[in-house]
């Protein structure tokens, strides 16, 4: 489980995060929704430890990010905006480069390194060096990087950007398939479709703040729009940087 | 929680990683293991090459000079002839021929040599020559030297006709007793051959040194990474590692080919020893583990501070120029060394290296200083780069 208590950073004069809260819970997936700049990718960052807040407190299966950030990362898996894979590795390279600073013992890490590749059905790209990989290739590779440890938390930093159709509808059914596990799956996107399909909560975050923290039935409810979009531009105030 | 023995593998794997992506990578191969240590050896052992060679030839060929006035002096002639002159023909404006480097040198004999000689008064012979041609000075000296073997010569005969001892002229002789070691000797000659090794080091380690810091940024992936739970000093931990295994390998490259074509430069023909073997090696390679792993630290850190590959590349070419400057500055101000100066690093491995030239041998008191003044400063550096690898600010690239 993931809990956010008023999360505040500012980079110079600019507040990229004005006071988020919200809790994403174990077996449900929570989607951040955001236009471009809303400071989602800022708060993900937070949360796996990468800044530390101005204020506010993250906690992870209710560890305190501030106190022990080495234990929270151990919870999480992160796929961050930045995929970087190193491209002169192999794909099976680049998971096992993580696998062992988790620290995994190496029959372990093979079995879940085998399973996570048949699972991502990226048997055929396996064994090629990652440069030249397409978009969806990539995001496959470093989904199994980030969750070669097993973690029962799974942040997604616009999973689906850059993916065709067919990559995308794949990364959902995956993305299901973590939270059947029983896992706490947060996803940031900008994609209301998207958002809309998948989530069980939806935090709508707008010049960083939370502006909704709802279920998309309720969010219908909430606003007295029937279609999601209508809501979303309702709550945000504009249209502006949200993708159909 | 993870047991102390597991975590202790981050270390090894950030450092296998690291070399294992690098050996993959045809340009930092090429820079660490080729053109870095291999280019250095070969350019000097093909300058010093040359430049014996030169000297050799000039002092066993045969010289030709062109000779003005030649049939005044035919005895100074054959004089000449027997030091291995060849008398050529006279030329018209000698100066303008010497200037334009036609000739080395022109001897001019004054048409009243024969008349003066006779009276018994001092002739004079002119040599015309240009001394900025300093290829030219060794064929100016001998024959020089041709002409006053023979002037002295001729001296003590007239003393002898008149009854004198020829001693009686020469009141004061100096008789030159060189100190300098045949390796010593050669250090002058050797000079610049610490900062070919500093060169090698920096060399061997830059592509990585960029590679892991600048270019992990510029690629991204440095913040999947700092989301591992592992410390951020366990990381530069590993990758400095991985830059030093690089430079150090680098360096022993180097060692092995100057120990090589050591062999192959002619230096005792100049009255010169060389001692490049197994245990200079060793003992370079033992001061420079300091400076290695400084150096490393020191790349690491500008890199860190490079937006991008090619701003890093641009920080570390200039950064290049500091370790040329002990050398540079000794060469041109001889220094004798005292004891900080080996604790400097750069300083105390470029006179280290140079009294290991010089055959000299270097005392255990010297050499702790030399390594343990470089190690401080490494350390420092370490802890500096450390500092910087925990700001935010160093993951995120855009």
């Amino acid at each position: 489980m993931i809990e956010v208590k008023d999360l505040h950073k500012t980079f110079g004069t600019v507040k990229a995060v004005d006071g988020v809260s919200f809790r994403a819970r174990d077996g449900e997936i929570t989607g951040l929704l955001g236009p471009n700049g809303a400071g989602k990718t800022t708060t993900l960052r937070m949360l796996y430890t990468l800044m530390a807040p101005d204020q506010g407190q993250v906690l992870v299966d209710n560890i305190d990010a501030a106190v022990d950030p080495l234990s929270v990362r151990r919870q999480l898996g992160v796929l961050p905006d930045a995929r970087g894979l190193y491209k002169r590795l192999t794909a099976r390279e680049n998971i096992d480069y993580f696998a062992r600073l988790h620290g995994l013992p190496e029959a372990l890490l093979k079995t879940r390194r085998e399973a996570l590749i048949q699972t991502l059905e990226m048997a055929d790209i396996a064994d090629r060096r990652t440069e030249g990989f397409s978009q969806g290739q990539r995001v496959k590779t470093a989904i199994a990087r980030a969750l070669i440890h097993d973690p029962r938390n799974v942040i997604l930093d616009e999973p689906t950007n850059g993916l065709d159709v067919m990559a995308t509808r794949a990364l959902r059914q995956f993305m299901l398939q973590l939270k059947n596990e029983g896992r706490c799956v947060l996803f940031s996107s900008h994609i209301m479709q998207e958002v809309a399909a998948l989530c069980d909560r939806i935090v709508v975050i707008a010049h960083g703040r939370v502006v909704a923290d709802e279920s998309p039935q309720a969010l219908r409810e909430q606003t007295g729009e029937n279609n999601l979009e209508d809501a979303f531009v309702k709550i945000i105030g504009s249209d502006e940087g949200l993708a159909a | 929680m993870k047991t102390p023995a597991i975590r202790s593998r981050t270390f090894i794997t950030v450092f296998l990683k690291e070399v294992r992506e690098n050996l993959r990578d045809r340009r930092t191969l090429i820079s660490a293991l080729l053109t870095g240590p291999l280019l250095a050896p070969l350019m000097f052992v093909m300058v010093l090459n040359i430049a014996l060679q030169r000297e050799f030839d000039k002092a066993d060929k045969s010289l030709s000079v062109p000779v003005i006035g030649a049939e005044y002096a035919p005895n100074l002639l054959n004089a000449l002839k027997a030091g291995g002159v060849v008398p050529g023909p006279a030329i018209a404006d000698p100066e303008q021929s010497v200037r334009k480097q036609e000739n080395d040198v022109v001897l001019r004999i004054a048409p009243d040599y024969a008349t003066s000689w006779r009276k018994g008064e001092p002739v004079q012979v002119e040599l015309i020559y240009d001394s900025s041609q300093r290829d030219a000075n060794t064929t100016v000296e001998r024959v020089s030297n041709l002409v006053e073997i023979y002037a002295r010569q001729q001296g003590a005969m007239r003393l002898v006709a008149r009854g004198l001892s020829p001693g009686t002229a020469v009141p004061v002789t100096v008789a030159r007793r060189d100190q300098a070691s045949a390796q010593a000797r050669g250090v002058l000659m050797f000079g610049m051959l610490p900062y070919f090794f500093v060169l090698t080091i920096y060399m061997g380690g830059m592509y990585l040194a960029i590679d892991l810091t600048a270019g992990e940024r510029e690629r991204q992936s440095l913040e999947p990474l700092f989301a591992n739970p592992v410390p951020r000093w366990k990381i530069l931990a590993g990758k400095l590692a991985a830059i030093c295994a690089f430079s150090t390998l680098s360096l022993l490259i180097s060692l092995v080919a100057f120990g090589i074509v050591g062999r192959f430069v002619p230096v005792e023909k100049l009255g010169m020893e060389l001692e490049l073997g197994p245990r200079f090696s060793a003992s370079v390679l033992l001061m420079s583990l300091p400076l290695i792993v400084l150096l490393a630290a020191l790349q690491s850190m500008v890199a860190a501070f490079a937006k991008s590959y090619r701003e890093a590349q641009t920080y570390l070419s200039l950064l290049l120029l500091v370790p040329a400057i002990p050398s540079a500055l000794l060469s041109v101000f001889p220094l004798k060394a005292q004891d900080w100066m080996y604790a400097m690093p750069l300083l105390g491995q470029h006179f280290g290296i140079m009294q290991l030239l010089r055959g000299d041998g270097l005392s255990m008191h010297q050499l702790g200083l030399c390594m343990g003044g470089s190690a401080a400063a490494a350390l420092l550096a370490v802890l500096v780069t450390a500092q910087l690898y925990r700001s935010e600010r160093l993951a995120i690239s855009g």
